[in-house]
């Protein structure tokens, strides 16, 4: 990659008006303030931007934050370390098997704690059964902020309930699994489980033939999001844009290859990557994600060596790891999800900070939609995949 | 049978209906005959009960499990209320599905003023009903009946699918138990009742005022056993 | 990757005079960080990220840290020999000396390379104090993935970033006057904490009934073993 010039890059972010567009100039009106949200049916949730329009054109948008704000920051020192794990949970909750294994590896990190490979194993197929919900989800999602109303989505929450009862027969929950410990996983999964497993993964590639026949050569779909939305990589990487979003803009970076964390070294997967960094390139690269997903399913499955599922070793109460810092951070299916966790030496966290990706990916959200009009808005901030759990905290 | 005061626009009935002369088990007999007997009030909470739109409307986790709820596993067409409207100016059923956070809770109450009467509210999960696992947090709303008042409490966090259905029929329950006039009849039926809920203002330290008094007393206090 | 030492000697041969110095991590992950003067921050973050073998284009996570005051004790012996008995044992007297550490707001910036692929390079900025010299230079124009995160570290710590292009709360409403993550903020204290055994809580329970209810007043439980 080229040396981009950052310097220029950021001048003109912090200059107020300098990214403003050449606005269609049939319309001698004044600009109009529209407050979009907190409750808006495309918004994902609580989320509300506020976008200055000329005409039809935006020529700002300031997203504002902070209508789910639920202090998990505060909480998460008020609590043990291990009493943090069920909050994190309600992080992201389109995927909390992966906030669970991203606080239990920092915790590990923090702590010098092992995890047996059985463990390690479990995780994989955990978080990429997880990747397939999240996924499934926000392509549905995305569809419904299109306009195809109802259809998409119906088949995504088809999909998503024979993942939840996966998830339900293991941990207990549907949602709020609450799964990982650290130094292992609560509770072993059952040959039957395992079956399950087996039985959802081979079966997954041909509900995304039947999803992507209804979805990637549709004309209107292609229509309205192919060049909605760039995203230079440049901007990408300067602004912390991690995950799909990242790697959609053509920048090869997976944390899965990159911090090499967990057993995911054993697996043979491909990282997609995209080229033009629209909406469009969004949704194919979580698209083809999922096939890769189902490959490291299919091999994690195979490969499943017994063994104790948690370290014999692993303290549970009376949990406390000795002063010092650690931040811990995996791929999760919205980007880079990390914990920074400063220990005093005392049960409790002295400081509790989850790095978010979904809210730092909104960063970029005016960026993508200036000189675009509302409805591209609705269909850009769909294609970043945020819930709003993580992006208040 | 109903005639409208034009004073004030209110309901009245004005002939006392007779005691029913009717037993519950000879109507039940009529019924198999292929004779139906009903009086308005039943048609008129019938049609109310079967047709309660909820508000398109997710705060958190629970909305997630709102939407399943709605898709093809769960299908809450099955008792009517699929039509999800994204203005409360169509809706009748406002599902608190998540944690309101105090920074929310006026946009919270606002929508349920601009809903039109008759309106219910069912407070889902445990953080609608009291701030659940968040409770101790600062940004927190210990409960949204502090604001409005809730008709239905599903309890779970998140509340499965299942109970989000079961409340529902609840709630069908509870408006087919309304009557249509008299001192016992719901709120939208009465003068004396307000629909709308004053919304609170934001604060330097907490949202003011921290409750609304006309819906919400502080429970008895817990005693504590040393 | 170069280790904190190497980076900071880089450092100290590139801005010389600028207070630079690492912050060594007991802990077991060893990730140990360097602490910059906020003089030369700017710069030194510039040439973080434009330096050919370090690249670092990234930055991932922006921390606030809030340190308040600690009073320090330290026992020192002082042996005064004994003036009858010269050659005889001193007498120890026992003296202790209490210091006030002075407060401050630390912010934690955790930087990666996307190009070169390693990471994470930390670095720390401290404020003066925790009142009215809170400020440490704005990092956002450097990368602006820190324009969101330092405006939450403004809204919650209070820690003014000096060159920020939009410092305004972000997570809690403008006329909030708190910062509620410091660890002295006292939250509004709106619910009936109820007696649950875990240690904080409890505390706070006692502290809402501090009367101990007389055994008459606790109502038997139905059911419960006597
Ligand atoms: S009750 Fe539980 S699932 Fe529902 S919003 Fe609260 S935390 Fe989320």
């Amino acid at each position: 990659m080229s040396v981009p010039d950052f310097s220029a890059l950021n001048a003109e972010r912090a200059t107020p008006g300098a990214r403003v567009r050449e606005v269609h100039d049939s319309f001698h009106g004044d600009l109009l303030e529209v407050s979009m949200g907190p409750h808006h049916p495309s918004t994902h949730g609580v989320f509300r931007m506020i976008v200055t329009l000329d005409g039809e054109t935006i020529v700002k948008l300031k997203p504002v934050f902070g209508y789910l704000h639920r202090n998990h920051e505060k909480l998460g020192e008020t609590v043990t370390y291990l009493g943090s794990m069920p909050y994190t949970d309600r992080l992201d909750y389109l995927s909390s098997m992966t906030n669970n294994w991203a606080y239990a590896l920092a915790v590990e990190k923090l702590a010098g704690q092992a995890v047996p490979e059985r463990a390690e194993y479990v995780r994989v197929i955990l978080a990429e059964l997880t990747r397939l919900l999240n996924h499934t989800c926000l392509v549905g999602f995305l569809m419904q902020d299109c306009g195809c109303s109802g259809t998409p989505l119906m088949y995504a929450f088809r999909e998503r309930e024979y993942i939840l009862d996966l998830f339900e027969s293991l941990s207990g929950s549907r949602m709020m699994c609450n799964y990982q410990r650290f130094g292992g996983c609560r509770v072993d999964p059952s040959a039957d489980w395992l079956a399950g497993a087996q039985k959802l993964t081979d079966r997954y590639g041909t509900f995304l033939d039947e999803f992507e026949t209804l979805l990637t050569g549709n004309e209107i779909i292609m229509a309205r999001t192919q060049g909605v939305g760039k995203l230079s990589p440049e901007l990408a990487i300067n602004a912390g844009v991690t995950g799909p979003m990242l790697r959609a803009t053509g920048v090869n970076y997976d944390l899965r290859k990159v911090d090499a964390y967990g057993v995911y070294p054993r697996f043979d997967f491909r990282v997609p990557l995209g080229d033009h960094g629209d909406v469009y390139d969004r949704y194919m690269i979580r698209v083809l994600e999922m096939r890769e997903s189902i490959k490291i399913l299919q091999q994690a499955l195979a490969g499943l060596p017994a063994g104790p599922i948690m370290d014999p070793k692993a303290k549970l109460r009376s949990f406390r790891p000795k002063a010092g810092e650690a931040y811990g951070r995996i791929e999760g299916p919205k980007g880079e999800i990390g914990f920074y966790l400063l220990s005093d030496g005392s049960p409790n966290p002295y400081r509790y900070r989850i790095r978010p990706p979904s809210f730092i990916n909104l960063t970029v959200l005016e960026d993508m939609c200036l000189g675009h009009t509302v409805a591209d808005a609705v269909i850009i901030l769909g294609s970043v995949d945020i819930v709003l759990g993580e992006v208040d905290r | 049978m109903f005639k409208r005061d034009p004073e004030d626009g209110t309901l009245s009935q004005d002939v006392t209906p007779p005691p029913p002369s009717v037993t519950e088990t000879e109507r039940d007999e009529l019924r198999r005959q292929g004779i139906l007997l009903t009086t308005l009030q039943e048609l008129y909470t019938w049609g109310n009960s079967h047709s309660v739109w909820p508000l398109n409307f997710g705060l958190a986790c629970c909305a997630i499990e709102m939407i399943a709820a709605s898709m093809a596993k769960f299908d809450i067409a099955r008792f009517g209320s699929e039509v999800f409207r994204p203005s409360p100016r169509q809706a009748d059923l406002l599902i608190v599905s998540g944690t309101v956070t105090k920074k929310m809770a006026p946009q919270v109450i606002r929508l349920w003023n601009q809903m039109p009467e008759p309106k219910y509210c069912i407070a889902m999960g445990a953080c609608a009903i009291s701030g659940g696992p968040f409770k101790q947090g600062y940004n927190v709303l210990k409960g949204i009946d502090r604001f409005i008042p809730v008709d239905i409490y599903i309890p779970g966090c998140p509340p499965r699918p299942e109970a989000l259905l079961h409340g529902l029929v609840q709630l069908q329950k509870k408006i087919q138990g309304f009557k249509l006039t008299g001192p016992d009849a719901p709120r939208h039926f009465r003068d004396d009742q307000p629909c709308n809920c004053p919304v609170p203002e934001f604060g330097e330290h907490d949202l003011e005022p921290p409750a609304n008094p006309a819906v919400w007393t502080a429970p008895p206090a817990i005693v504590r056993k040393d | 990757m170069e280790s904190p030492e190497q980076i900071r000697d880089r450092l100290l041969v590139q801005f010389p005079g600028a207070e630079i110095s690492v912050v060594t991590n007991p802990g077991i992950a060893a990730q140990h960080s360097l602490l910059l003067g906020a003089a030369h921050a700017r710069a030194i973050a510039e040439f973080l990220r434009d330096d050919p073998t370090l690249r670092l284009d990234q930055c991932s996570n922006v921390t606030g840290i809030d340190w308040p005051e600690k009073e320090i004790v330290e026992t020192t012996n002082i042996s005064t020999p004994d003036p009858a008995n010269p050659a005889g044992p001193p007498t120890v007297v026992e003296q202790k000396t209490k210091r006030l550490q002075p407060g401050f707001l630390e912010v934690v910036y955790h930087l990666y390379s996307i190009t070169h692929r390693h990471g994470p390079v930390i670095f720390r900025l401290r404020t003066g104090n925790r009142t009215d010299q809170a400020t440490v230079p704005s990092l956002t124009p450097v990368w602006c993935s820190c324009e969101f995160q330092e405006r939450e570290v403004f809204d919650l710590f209070g820690v003014t970033f000096v060159g920020h292009p939009d410092l305004r709360r972000i997570l809690m409403w403008d006329e909030f006057k708190d910062h509620p993550m410091r660890r002295d903020y006292v939250e509004p204290d709106d619910y009936e904490w109820e007696p649950t055994p875990h240690g904080a809580v409890l505390e706070k329970t006692k502290a809402h009934y501090p009367t101990p209810p007389t055994p008459a007043a606790v109502a038997p439980v139905k059911g419960a073993a006597p």
